[in-house]
């Protein structure tokens, strides 16, 4: 909403200066989002007068003016063909920008002689699209006025309104909220009725569903034209097109009070009654109109239509647009003026489905006053009748505004309770009453009633908030909360924490933390057992990212195929964030991924480049940090999900019902419709599938085992099929004597010579930690001979 | 006598002369060994007279003690030397590099995310989640936005399709349903045990969480996130939520310097309603907090509706409480200086690598937020 400062003082007695205004609007909650002042950009430019103009004597349309300036006399070359002795114009110095022309103005000759400054045109300072000479402006006007004030340019200020107040759409709305907050006396002229002086020729009929209240009358023998200049510049100034006097007239009242109006052209208008009814399914398919804007319409059942010719033709969408049939032109003679309310939630509607957004439609959008129908309609008949004369008729109305709103029990101390600020009764009764509410204060308890303009007013919250930004919210206290018990132990739980753990931990191990959108496209989605209809979303921003992703991977793998095409391919990612089984709530699991993109820079030392076991090795290691009981979890190799690798990938699981992780080499087949090179190594962790952790009384730690007796190890070689798991050889070898075997870790693994065909050796260290004695011979005989057994049983021989 | 000191003289000599440890064994050997030379002459002792071993003795003795001695010495000597030898062949170029290290590091947003609930959690915050795909009721109804108000519009929503039961499920727009699923007293279990389940008041949580609207440019994308407040309790008003906040930014930005205010705004979850501004300069280009005259909008907060607080099952005539909406990203931007917004979800290594913070910045009391 936009409005300057002259118009809000036909509102508003004050003297307060524009910043002033905007420093109140902003603490009164009219949050101003910019303030265009023209005298900035003009402040170089004033007033000056041409003493003598005659011919360059190098050029046939040039003139050198002698002029008067506020810098003294001034010789200028000029080019307009007005550039005439007498004339006062507009002078810009040297050094001056001109903005409609884009230059810094120098001294430099023109075709000979030294022009010491330029003589303006209204499209050079841009206050007028186009020009035809230099500005001709009133004699009595003296040397040396700025441009701002000669030319009536005034800051306009453009502020945001709030969905719940459609009364600030008018200036004098604005001047009621400023006034309440003490900027100056509210002198809103009140509206007098102008009496008709015969029958209206036109009868009026309502659907309520398409129109709850619709006043109208007739006014004969107007001479419509251009308005004149103060109403041509207040439009002007707030971005509106003049268009002749009557529409400037509707357009004036729809931003001085929020009041929309519409006029028709009685000549145009088909028979004696307009009908305000819901659009019509016609036989050969839906109504159509065309609108103002000259655009075709079609009309639906949803929307409301103004129509004359007994209700069949259309000639305006209710609230929104009139149409072009019946429209005013200078032309016009007799004029039907409409003051009307049209319901906000289908007006806006209808603004959705036709996409229109007149200043109209976005006042009914948000609520007009109900009970300014009858008196906005009087405010226009004076207005036309000042402008362009002719005769009124009676004023026809049908409907009903809606009802008043009821009072609000209200107790001022409710201000103090819900707000915290100490306002005597007195004062909450004073301000309620600037913002016109209506207070019965018989009681104790006050009966508030809001006025009809503010229908988003409904109960005592409310009225504390008109209370309260009025009094200024500077006022508030800043009270510290009551102190609270604290929960021992943090304020995270179990698995916000695990989170919080896996960031720190992988970005510790050399994991770059990255953030990517929850959704993926629904071709990567389905390569990632997602892409269900339920998830796919009916508004995507684009087609890539149109489907709730079902894991992290994919957006990682993406990330890491952008950052090789940067030419950065070596990247190691991870991200911990939400996966999406499925549209219910409890089908979004935590999950932490990350990727590796192994790189093997070419180095002095030939170190091997990082592989699948770096990436196994740093899952480990985060699990454990995360409190996941590492020691009893399976690696079912094979079992992991399609987009790995077969035979390079693994589950982590507690059991088949389990799962924890998976980790493994990304199948290629799957980096190949993502685009991205290979081999990318990666893991995935459900963060909900760890065991929470269990509750002890204490923080106590047992006792450790810290045997004063050395270990001893044993070196054992394994035969095993090629097909078996040596993790489960080494299982069971750190199996065989619970008490004693400390570890097993394997060493070697080989295939070749002396290795049968389809076998492999497998070398494993057993650590023995004697317990309370040192072991004999025989005991450590014992110990090596159920090593062996047990390696058996996993299908180990012992290697002879 | 004469042979004891021809003896020394020449076993001296090839002490001194040994050219290694080796060498100087075998000297020693032919000296002291079972068969040497000096052991030799103290195996005669025992067949001398008294008085020739009275003389004698002390001799060999002597020879064999300054023997031993000068070995001694050649070998530690000897030792020292090869050492020197060994580690001048041992040197190692130490200015070729050590093997690369990848560095990793958190996220901006995620440091920050920290950073505020370590502020929270100070206060006496909890912290709650609930769920990115929601429905219509928990966005939007329970937090009072009118059926097909403007306000719905202004939300940018991603949708999905409807259901079989014809209900439109859609992307969280902030985090605030989680307010509803803290505070609605229902008798059944949350969906799952990590979403925020209804809860008695006193009420003191923070939600964080990932949010969703279609919008895109320098200061929007489709994803962000945001961090909402909600105190609710006998007695607190706006005094609480103004103290709350100003504590917060303060300790936030950890100047002393941020100047904040609050102005009157519209929500339709809140009544009074507040957004707050903090002082700042945008002279240079670039937004700096804690200078310069300039107020920028850093949040919006309030009073919770009473609309809102009956959709919940609570009684605003007992109860009321205050909440706030932070966005977590923005608030990012402006404390360490990230001027767009798509870059923080764009991943780009080099970013992340000059943006991201130590995985040992953890926010804690002893060392501050970052």
């Amino acid at each position: 909403m936009k409005f300057t400062l002259s118009w809000l003082k036909d509102h508003l007695d004050t003297d307060c200066s524009v910043p002033q205004v905007v420093k109140a609007m902003t603490m009164a909650g009219l949050e101003v989002e910019h303030v265009t002042d023209p005298a900035t950009k003009l402040a170089p430019f004033t007033v000056a007068k041409i003493v003598e103009a005659v011919q360059h004597p190098n050029a046939d349309r040039l003139r050198v003016c002698q002029v008067d300036t506020v810098d003294g006399r001034k010789e200028i070359v000029c080019g307009a063909p007005n550039a005439r002795a007498g004339l006062t114009t507009i002078y810009a110095p040297i050094g001056a920008y001109v903005p409609g022309l884009g230059v810094t103005l120098v001294e430099k000759p023109v075709r000979g002689v030294v022009s010491n400054g330029m003589l303006c045109s209204a499209a050079e300072m841009e206050t007028a699209e186009e020009s035809d000479g230099i500005l001709e402006l009133p004699d009595d006007l003296a040397v040396g006025v700025p441009a701002a004030v000669a030319l009536a340019q005034e800051a306009v200020i453009d502020f945001e309104v709030t969905p719940n107040r459609p009364d600030w759409l008018g200036v004098a709305g604005i001047a009621r909220d400023l006034s309440a907050a003490g900027l100056g006396r509210l002198k809103t002229p009140a509206v007098k009725p102008v009496p008709g002086t015969f029958p209206c020729p036109i009868s009026i009929k309502v659907d309520g569903d398409a129109c709850q209240v619709f006043s109208g009358r007739v006014i004969r023998g107007v001479k419509n034209g251009p308005s004149p200049e103060w109403l041509q510049a207040r439009l002007k100034a707030v971005g509106l097109r003049p268009i002749n006097a009557l529409v400037d007239v509707t357009n004036l009242i729809s931003y001085d009070r929020a009041r929309p109006l519409h006029v028709y052209d009685l000549a145009k208008l088909v028979g004696t009654t307009i009908e305000a009814r819901l659009g019509r399914h016609g036989v050969n398919g839906d109504e159509h109109l065309i609108a103002l804007d000259g655009k075709t319409y079609e009309l639906t059942p949803e929307m409301s239509v103004i129509s004359d010719a007994d209700g069949e033709r259309p000639v305006g969408l209710g609230g929104v647009m009139g149409g072009e049939s019946t429209g005013c032109s200078e032309e016009t003679t007799d004029v039907f003026v409409e003051s009307a309310w049209f319901d906000p939630i289908r007006t806006a509607q209808t603004g959705r489905t036709t996409g229109i957004t007149s200043d109209a439609q976005y006042r009914f959008a948000r609520g007009v006053d109900t009970h300014f129908v009858v008196p906005g309609l009087e405010l226009a008949t004076a207005l036309i009748l000042e402008l362009c004369g002719g005769e009124p008729s009676d004023i026809v109305v049908a409907g009903e505004p809606l009802p008043a709103p009821e009072p609000i029990a209200f107790d001022p101390a409710y201000v103090h309770q819900l707000a915290g600020l100490n306002i005597p009764r007195d004062g909450v009764i004073d301000i309620l009453a600037r913002l016109g509410f209506e207070i019965d204060k018989g009681h104790a308890t006050l009966a508030v009633t809001p006025p009809t303009w503010r229908r988003d007013v409904e109960g005592k919250a409310d009225l504390v908030e008109e209370v309260a930004r009025i009094a200024g919210y500077d006022a508030l206290p800043a009270t510290p909360l009551p102190e609270t018990p604290r929960q021992a132990g943090g304020v995270l739980t179990a698995r916000q924490n695990r989170g919080r753990i896996a960031r720190r931990a992988l970005a510790a191990t050399g994991y770059s933390e990255a953030l990517t959108w929850s959704f993926t496209g629904n071709a990567v989605a389905r390569l990632f057992g997602g892409g269900a209809e339920a998830l796919v979303l009916a508004n995507p921003m684009s087609a890539e990212i149109d489907t709730m992703r079902p894991s992290i991977l994919p957006n990682l793998i993406e990330a890491a195929g952008r950052n090789a095409r940067r030419g950065f391919p070596d990247a190691a990612l991870f991200e911990v964030g939400p996966v999406f089984a499925g549209d219910q709530p409890q089908d979004q699991r935590l999950a932490v991924a990350a990727i590796l993109a192994p790189h093997a820079p070419r180095g002095w030392d030939k170190r091997p480049p990082e592989d699948l076991f770096t990436v196994k090795a740093d899952l480990l290691a985060l699990l454990e940090e995360m409190g996941a009981p590492v020691g009893s979890l399976q690696t079912a190799q094979g079992s992991a999900s399609s987009w790995w690798h077969p035979g390079r990938s693994a589950r982590l699981q507690l059991g088949p019902r389990a799962v924890i992780a998976e980790f493994g080499e990304l199948h290629p087949a799957v980096l190949k419709a993502m685009d991205v090179d290979g081999p990318v190594y990666g893991f995935e962790i459900w963060v909900e599938a760890i065991p929470e952790p269990k509750k002890k009384a204490t923080k106590t730690k047992g006792a450790p085992s810290l045997s004063p007796l050395m270990p001893l190890s044993r070196d054992f070689a394994f035969l095993l099929d090629e097909s078996k798991a040596a993790g489960d050889l080494v299982k069971a070898v750190a199996g065989a004597d619970k008490a004693l075997i400390a570890g097993a870790r394997v060493f070697d693994v080989y295939q070749g010579q002396g290795v049968p065909e389809g076998r492999k050796s497998v070398a494993v260290e057993v650590t023995v930690q004697p317990r309370d004695k040192t072991l004999t011979e025989a005991e450590i005989e014992a110990l090596s001979a159920q090593v062996v057994a047990a390696a058996a049983k996993a299908g180990g021989a012992l290697r002879g | 006598m004469t042979d004891l000191n021809t003896l020394e003289t020449d076993l001296s000599a090839q002490i001194a002369a040994a050219a290694d440890v080796a060498a100087l064994e075998a000297i020693r050997v032919a000296a002291l060994g079972k068969s040497g030379s000096i052991s030799g002459l103290l195996k005669t002792l025992g067949s001398m007279s008294p008085e020739e071993r009275r003389e004698a003795g002390p001799a060999i003795n002597g020879l064999r003690d300054r023997v031993q001695t000068a070995i001694g010495a050649r070998k530690a000597a000897l030792e020292a030397a090869e050492l020197d030898a060994r580690l001048a062949a041992e040197r190692l170029d130490l200015t070729l590099p050590a093997p690369a290290r990848r560095k990793g590091s958190v996220h901006p947003t995620m440091q920050v995310q920290d950073e505020m609930i370590a502020i929270f959690a100070e206060m006496g915050f909890s912290v709650a989640e609930g769920p990115d795909i929601e429905t219509d009721f928990n966005n939007f109804t329970a937090l009072n936005f009118p059926e097909k108000h403007p306000a719905r519009e202004m939300h940018d929503t991603f949708f999905f399709n409807p259901g079989p039961d014809g209900d439109r499920k859609l992307l969280r727009t902030h985090t605030r349903p989680v307010q509803v699923r803290s505070m609605k007293k229902t008798n059944t279990p949350p969906p799952a045990p990590w979403i925020a389940t209804g809860m008695e008041p006193p009420i003191r949580i923070v939600v964080p969480g990932r949010t969703y609207r279609c919008d895109s440019d320098a200061t929007h994308t489709p994803m962000f996130h945001q961090m909402e407040g909600l105190v609710i309790d006998k007695g607190i008003h706006m005094g609480h939520l103004k103290w709350t906040l100003e504590t917060f930014i303060a300790r936030f930005f950890e100047t002393p310097e941020v100047v904040t205010r609050f102005r009157p705004h519209h929500f339709p979850f809140t009544e009074p309603s507040a957004e707050m501004d903090v002082g700042c300069d945008r002279s240079g280009g670039e937004i700096r907090i804690g200078t310069g005259s300039d107020w920028l909008e850093i949040l919006g907060c309030g009073m919770v509706h009473p609309n809102v607080l009956r959709h919940c099952g609570i009684d605003p005539d007992v109860y009321q409480g205050f909440a706030f909406g932070l966005g977590i990203d923005r608030l990012g931007m402006l404390k360490y200086g990230m001027p767009d917004l798509r870059d923080m979800f764009e991943s780009d290594t080099r970013w992340l690598g000059h943006y991201g913070f130590s995985a040992f910045a953890a926010p804690n009391p002893a060392t501050g937020l970052s």
